[in-house]
């Protein structure tokens, strides 16, 4: 076993294209660790560098120390789950697991037990004989992580091993990942573009965009302050509504350009003098007696989704105010045309430099 | 089909038969005209039903060949016929499997160049540059040999094209896995893409076989010494004698003969031979 | 890059030399014992132009190739429409049309000749029924007819196997939506089916000229050669026949390169198009 080091890490395609401007951090021994962005935003190359598919053009990656940047592949004693799972089609489950193995020159007795050992981890057995066409998706999805785990590595990688499967089943894998790979304790890096994965799976999380790594560190810490306006939005389902706010001149608060209303918070002492972004969470609206009301909400649309609701609208204000979403308890009754008044906690309310998008602090 | 029409079903039926018996009629006349004795041949009006000179015109043909055109045995004209047919087959797949391999998954210098020789071939069927190609297999003494019946028709561009498009379809992530699964190139090309290859390579194995088989002009070219004819070509020194009228009942037996392989080969293998035929399109 | 080498020395060897020997002949003027040779440019190639029989034999091969392509793919188009229409035996009936693909030019061609035949002939013998006195050895256009009869019938097949599975493979909710649309069958295949094949169509089209030109040259040596009086001497038979028999190694080089021309002229043609359907 054996932790992660990421040092100055960066990659520029033969074509000038950058794709990695620079990523530097460290992960634990056995840590799960998750990098999530939208696609484009160099994800898949960061992992394919780790895996030695792709060349690091600067900078250096360490697994257990060692630096493997000239490393081939197969000598990094790393295993890896792909998106298609890229299964061997012309051969049995039991070849496709054992195939890395004899290649290493595994001895026979020494393969049968490993691959017995994953297939009954992975619930496989009595399929051992069976060509992948010959699976459902989730099991497809277990013999790629099979293969990977009868190399008893030092990291797992994962790219986007669920995104080909149905709603149901990939709420399954999730889970059956999670326990996985805390019972084998492996390092592993995983990839994936949905945030509730990534919020799900990880132990540390690297929120990635455009190249640049915009937020490293635990799910709770990145959902409770992220560091960017991207991060904001981009953790948190539905997404967070973002306001464009003017500080009031002399005094504490926040006057929200387009409506008539004004949060009465102090902003953070480092705020600058012009605009900020004021971003709330959907959650962190709470719906309250209008003499209690911090804002007030035009409802235009309510989505039920049982549990709860979504509230759509704009804040009051004269003519078109700024569209916000609330999330309320599935309980209340809302109808589109009332209006909605909300309460909201200081703390719960986040700052953003409006020219960098950076966190105000 | 979409409206229920029964006229029109009869009608298809009734044209498919009508076409399926012109193709078929050919083959039925020279089947009749080679199970009779020369005789009734020639007596003006052709039998259509098979005579009682099956066994004899066969064995005579097999065996000992037509007296007029030189006496050579069908037997070793067939043999010789399967013989450049395989290493045509063989030979052309082998060399464009290694040759797409090579294009597809690795990054040499000229390797753009290599393409575009290899493009060119497509270009340019044999009997095009018939004169000069002649000269050069002359000039490397294959003149008589089975390597101067194959070897100059083994180039293929056309199977480089195919295994090249079938190589693009496989996943990359296969190759990926399999590096990271500890196979070099060479591994990787004997475990994973030959095994994956296999329906393509009896596809192409089926059309090649029938093109090698049906060469023409080529083996006419540069067999002079008669232990090397082949049957397809045989054919033409037996109705081509000087001064008599062909023996026909003898060049209708070797004309079922020399169709007999190939058309087995398509109608037993009709799948795969389909396949083959259809992906050159793409 | 090793792995390239057996065949690019084979093409080289094979293909390119002897490509680039018939360029160079072609503009050398050789006796016909090679003892002299003579540098005369575009003289081989003024000279075939300029050449009546050349001109000839060049109208001969398009008509030729003409008759072949459209017939051999009418009637392989109209099978084809049928076996798609029917539920059951399109298999049987594939099975039955697809086998002469495996015969040789050659083969096929002495198999029409036999029919042929003035004296023994079968199909002769129908003709001098209706009073049709049918003689390929002597009469031009008989032994034009028969070598295209051979060609198409050769050829029926290939063209039959791409239009079925072309058919095939259009949707049929597209001839369910017409037929709603209250399209009948006719103007279903002429305003559906047919644009949709299309591709096939061309594709098809350019293998068969290519065929025509080219592949059919067992059929005219095993049966007319050439005959009679230049009646079936298409181009690439008459490339041979110069070259061989007589010997005229400039004009057959020239030849040649025209050959070569045309077909690349066809086969930029296909990547053209091909370029185009990648696009739509």
């Amino acid at each position: 076993m054996a932790g992660l080091e990421f040092i100055g890490v960066r990659k520029t395609y033969p074509n000038g294209f950058r794709a990695i401007h620079g990523v530097d951090t460290s992960v634990a021994d056995g840590a799960f660790i998750v990098i999530v962005g939208p696609s484009g935003c160099g994800k898949s190359t960061l992992l394919r560098m780790v895996a030695g598919l792709e060349t690091v053009t600067e900078g250096e990656i360490r697994i257990g120390g060692r630096p493997v940047n000239a490393l081939e592949p197969a000598d990094r004693n790393i295993a890896m789950v792909f998106q298609n799972y890229a299964l061997y089609p012309h051969m049995s489950v039991f070849d496709n697991m054992a195939y890395g193995l004899r290649n290493r020159r595994t001895p026979r007795d020494e393969i049968e037990r490993r691959v017995a050992d994953a297939s009954r981890i992975l619930q496989l057995d009595g399929m051992l004989d069976r060509r992948p066409s010959q699976l459902s998706g989730g099991q497809r999805q277990r013999v790629a992580m099979g293969r990977a785990i009868v190399r008893e590595p030092e990291v797992f990688l994962f790219d986007e091993p669920l995104s080909n499967l149905d709603a149901k089943l990939r709420v399954q894998m999730r889970l059956e990942i999670k326990r996985l790979q805390r019972d084998l304790g492996t390092t592993s890096l995983y990839v994936t573009h949905d945030q509730v994965e990534a919020m799900t799976l990880a132990d540390r999380l690297i929120v990635m965009n455009a190249g640049v790594a915009e937020q490293i560190g635990s799910p709770l810490d990145v959902y409770a302050e992220p560091a960017t306006v991207f991060v904001a939005g981009f953790i948190g389902s539905p997404a967070m509504n973002f306001l464009a706010g003017t500080p009031v001149p002399d005094g504490p608060g926040v006057v929200l350009d387009g409506s008539a209303q004004a949060l009465p918070f102090p902003l953070p002492s480092s705020a600058p003098r012009g605009k900020v972004t004021v971003g709330i969470r959907p959650e962190h609206l709470e719906p309250v007696s209008r003499d209690a009301a911090t804002l007030e909400l035009a409802v235009d649309l309510v989505e039920a989704l049982g549990a709860d609701s979504l509230v759509h609208g704009q804040l009051a204000g004269d003519g078109q105010g700024p569209a916000v979403t609330v999330r309320v308890d599935g309980a209340l009754r809302v109808a589109a045309g009332e209006t909605l008044p909300l309460a909201l906690a200081p703390e719960r309310v986040h700052f953003f430099d409006a020219g960098n998008g950076r966190r105000l602090v | 089909m979409v409206e229920n029409r029964p006229w029109l079903t009869v009608l298809s039926h009734l044209v498919l038969s009508i076409g399926v018996l012109v193709t078929a009629l050919p083959i039925w006349i020279t089947f009749v005209a080679s199970t009779h004795p020369v005789e009734v041949l020639m007596s003006g009006r052709t039998p259509l039903w098979p005579g009682d000179r099956f066994i004899e015109n066969y064995t005579t043909v097999l065996g000992s060949g037509m007296e007029a055109a030189g006496s050579v045995p069908v037997g070793m004209m067939m043999w010789n016929s399967l013989v450049m047919a395989l290493m045509i087959a063989i030979g052309k797949i082998a060399i464009s499997i290694i040759a797409a391999y090579a294009i597809v998954y690795f990054r040499f210098p000229l390797r753009m160049t290599c393409f575009w020789i290899i493009f060119i071939t497509l270009m340019l069927p044999v009997e095009v540059r018939i004169l000069p190609t002649f000269g050069v297999v002359a000039d490397l003494g294959m003149l008589n040999s089975y390597w101067g019946l194959s070897v100059p028709l083994i180039a293929s561009a056309t199977a480089t094209f195919l295994f090249r498009q079938f190589f693009l379809t496989v996943p990359e992530e296969l190759a990926e896995a399999a590096r990271i699964d500890g196979a070099g190139p060479l591994k990787f090309f004997r475990d994973i893409l030959l095994p994956l290859s296999r329906t393509n390579i009896a596809a192409l194995f089926v059309i090649l076989f029938i093109y090698g088989w049906n060469q023409y002009l080529w083996p006419l070219l540069v067999t002079t010494d008669e232990s090397y004819y082949t049957i397809v070509m045989g054919i033409q020194r037996m109705v081509a004698v000087p001064d008599s009228e062909p023996v026909w009942h003898e060049i209708m037996a070797t004309s079922m003969l020399a169709m007999l392989p190939p058309v087995l080969v398509v109608v037993f293998m009709q799948r795969l031979f389909v396949k083959g035929l259809i992906e050159q399109e793409k | 890059m090793l792995l390239v080498a057996p065949q690019i020395v084979i093409t080289l060897v094979f293909f390119i030399w002897p490509a680039s020997q018939a360029l160079y002949q072609s503009v050398l003027l050789e006796d016909p014992f090679g003892l002299s040779r003579k540098l005369v440019w575009l003289d081989n190639f003024t000279g075939l132009f300029s050449d009546p029989i050349y001109l000839e034999s060049f109208g001969r091969t398009i008509v030729f190739s003409v008759a072949t392509t459209s017939l051999s793919l009418g009637i392989a188009l109209l099978l084809a429409a049928m076996a798609d229409r029917i539920i059951k035996g399109t298999t049987a009936y594939r099975t039955l049309v697809i086998w002469p693909y495996a015969v040789a030019p050659a083969v096929a061609g002495v198999l029409w000749f036999f029919m042929f035949n003035p004296s023994i002939g079968v199909l002769a013998y129908c003709l001098k029924a209706v009073g049709y006195d049918w003689n390929h050895y002597l009469d031009g256009t008989d032994a034009m007819v028969l070598i295209i009869l051979a060609a198409s019938w050769k050829q029926v097949s290939y063209n039959f196997l791409f239009f079925l599975a072309g058919l095939q493979a259009i949707p049929r909710s597209l001839i369910e939506a017409a037929a709603i649309d209250g399209a009948g069958p006719l103007k279903r295949f002429r305003t559906i089916v047919f644009p949709l094949l299309s591709p096939t169509t061309f594709f098809l089209l350019v293998v068969n000229i290519v065929y025509a030109f080219f592949d059919t040259f067992g059929i005219v040596h095993a049966t007319t050669t050439g005959g009679p009086a230049q009646a079936t001497t298409i181009l690439v038979y008459k490339v041979f026949s110069d070259g061989f028999i007589g010997l005229d190694l400039g004009g057959s080089a020239a030849q040649s390169v025209v050959l070569m021309v045309v077909v690349i002229g066809l086969t930029v043609v296909q990547f053209r198009y091909i370029e185009r359907k990648v696009a739509y």
